[in-house]
């Protein structure tokens, strides 16, 4: 018997009795979820910028962002500012140098501030978390009460790679002292679009 | 030193040398068991979460056989290479053999407490690969060339001032360098060369779906990523007990998971990893080392529910006050003293017993581990089996930690805080006002007095 089987026999032969899979949960929480989202993120350590438009978006980044030399976006509207061929890139290593990224994820959920985006908004995978600053865009309809709606939201999608990202990566492995800018992005800014 | 001759009593004692790092780390670790309070207090629904997240898991293990099936066929179809591993040395063998393959001799690995338990980084290490962990607490351990001392916080033992000294003889930085913000900068720079230089990236595994092959990792500091999405191969390690039915019972765990362990509401990232990226080989190791036998044990298999939130640490106040690494294993604290056993019941005898059985721990568990009741369980198996001896005396020490804690009685005021802390086993009577709390921890099976005179002897 190879591993596999082994494994396998010794698990059948050990489990219980089968015990029945508990009905599904889900919960909407009191309050408004756009402004537990707003408090959320900033409890995490995002900031948050609010537009009407998507198009004024390129001239708050120009402000906001001045130092930064590379931006990326696979978004079209920021072509202005940003290179948006990254599907175009065979090696992920060279967006090393990148100072700025600009993505759109599907939605974001209120009580954690996390965005859900799968690899085709990301343009590589690498870039939301190579990136010296990440920069979202969030129509405020885009936001759930919780993780429940999020992955009925997400429910059988297919997507080879996807992820959660609520704020900055950080870290306090040193004596509790919070710190952003772990390995990731030291920045995180959300456009609210209204 | 022989790992046979480690045991809790005397690796305490040591650590309680230091009296004024003892009551830091008491403290330090109480403020977190705080947070995640708050954290939890703040959810209506946090007690029907926990059951739930509870019967899931249960039913996991009930129709593991059939999960692991599913789940294997959903990750090849996914375009995964999936690898089964009956223990920790074939779990070695198979990582090293990916890395030969390759002509690989450099790995960057982000947290994987699996590889802990495996021994992984001294297996290759003598295989003539180097491994840099890429987690920052992971890294100041690997540097100080210490094991974890917690699951979720690696270098919690440590100060800033041993940190700085750390990086001083390392990494570079300047004699005497001690800001958490300088040293953390200085680790992003040294680290961001390595995932930048590394082809092959390992990764563990926080839950894996059977109904998609999907996997789920959680970090906050976006190492995990970074290795694997610039690896040429990425290796996912899991055991086997880390299945989940369904994509949707992700919301009940990861709204669990880190309110649990540091009262975030959600780590940085939850990346879900389905199918490699096209050029990119992605390897899975299924690793059982001993969780099938600890699942043919009714008394014990649930302690396979565990999804390492280091919340039984954090409230427990025989690990607050006597560290990480008095339980001699990869895993320690409560949950430790359980998984332990397990693998070795004679080199691990001691563990059942560096508790107070006050229950803390299985009251704040996420999944509803009846953590208190196992270690009692253990206690009796061990004695039956002849592996007593190892364990004398280390409840009475147990009790002689924990009571003396000079620091916390400084004010009245502090004082019904302060027993709560330092003594959540002297509070279970029903008169104490305390006791109406719905964190108090039920009285154990066998009342703390009954067991402090069994084990004085
Ligand atoms: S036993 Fe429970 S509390 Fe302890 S680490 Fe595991 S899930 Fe968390």
């Amino acid at each position: 018997m190879n591993s596999r089987e082994q494994i396998l026999a010794k698990v059948a032969a050990n489990q219980s009795a089968t015990l029945s899979l508990p009905a599904d949960v889900t919960f909407t929480p009191d309050g408004d979820v756009l402004e537990t989202f707003k408090a959320v993120a900033l409890a995490v350590g995002s900031k948050l910028f609010e537009v009407n438009q998507v198009s004024e978006i390129p001239g708050m980044i120009t402000e906001q962002f001045p130092f930064a030399k590379r931006i990326v976006s696979p978004l079209p509207e920021m072509a202005v500012i940003a290179e948006t061929d990254l599907a175009g890139i065979n090696d992920p290593h060279t967006l090393k140098d990148v100072d700025l990224a600009i993505l759109q994820p599907h939605f974001a959920v209120a009580e954690n501030s996390a965005a859900w985006i799968t690899e085709d908004r990301m343009g590589q995978r690498i870039v939301p978390f190579i990136c010296q600053h990440l920069a979202i865009i969030v129509p405020v309809q885009d936001i759930v009460a919780t993780m429940h709606q999020a992955y009925e939201r997400i429910a059988n999608a297919d997507y080879g790679f996807g992820g959660f990202i609520a704020g900055p990566s950080k870290t306090a492995d040193i004596e509790q002292s919070l710190v952003l800018g772990a390995h990731g992005p030291r920045s995180m800014t959300i456009f609210l679009v209204r | 030193m022989n790992s046979e001759q480690k045991e809790h009593a005397g690796l305490a004692e040591t650590f309680n040398k230091d009296e004024d790092r003892v009551n830091w780390h008491d403290e330090t670790l109480w403020w977190i068991r705080q947070k995640r309070d708050k954290s939890a207090h703040n959810i209506p629904e946090w007690e029907t979460l926990r059951n739930t997240a509870s019967a899931i898991k249960n039913h996991v293990l009930s129709n593991l056989h059939n999960y692991l099936v599913e789940f294997e066929a959903n990750a090849k179809a996914n375009g995964i290479i999936v690898h089964w591993a009956a223990n920790a040395q074939e779990h070695n063998q198979i990582v090293h053999g990916i890395l030969k393959e390759h002509g690989i001799t450099q790995m960057v690995k982000s947290k994987s407490m699996l590889t802990e338990e495996c021994h992984l980084n001294e297996y290759l290490a003598q295989q003539g690969v180097d491994v840099i962990d890429s987690d920052l607490g992971e890294r100041i351990v690997q540097l100080a060339k210490e094991p974890p001392s917690h699951i979720v916080l690696p270098c919690i033992h440590k100060k800033k001032e041993e940190i700085g000294e750390i990086f001083h003889e390392n990494l570079g930085t300047p004699a005497g360098v001690s800001d958490p913000q300088v040293l953390t900068e200085t680790a992003r720079q040294h680290l961001r060369e390595t995932f930048l230089t590394r082809k092959v990236a390992l990764t563990g595994v926080n839950f894996a779906i059977a109904e998609t092959g999907d996997f789920v990792v959680c970090t906050n500091e976006g190492n995990a990523d970074m290795g694997a999405h610039l690896s040429d191969v990425h290796i996912a390690c899991m055991g086997i007990e880390k299945l989940i039915p369904k994509r949707r019972h992700l919301a009940i765990f990861l709204r669990l998971l880190t309110r649990s362990a540091t009262g975030q509401p959600i780590t940085t990232y939850s990346s879900h990893f389905r199918k490699p990226r096209p050029g990119q080989q992605m390897h899975l190791v299924l690793v059982d080392n001993g969780r099938s036998t600890q699942l043919g044990r009714p008394d014990f298999r649930n302690s396979l529910k565990c999804i390492r939130c280091g919340a039984c640490m954090n409230t427990c106040p025989v690990y607050r006050r006597s560290g990480g690494h008095s339980y001699h294993s990869a895993i320690a604290g409560p949950i430790g003293s359980i998984l332990a056993p397990n693998l070795d019941m004679r080199q691990y005898a001691d563990l059942p017993f560096a508790s107070t059985l006050c229950g803390s721990c299985s009251n704040v568990c996420p999944v509803k581990i009846d953590i208190h009741d196992q270690l009692y369980k253990w206690r009796q198996v061990i004695v039956k089996e002849g592996y007593g001896n190892k364990a004398k005396g280390v409840g009475l020490k147990v009790m002689n930690w924990t009571l003396s804690s000079p620091g916390a009685y400084h004010t009245a005021g502090k004082l019904g805080r302060a027993v709560m802390r330092i003594a959540p086993f002297a509070v279970n009577n029903p008169l104490n006002p305390w006791y109406k709390h719905r964190e108090m921890p039920q009285a154990p099976k066998e009342s703390f007095g009954e067991w402090y005179k069994k084990n004085r002897k």
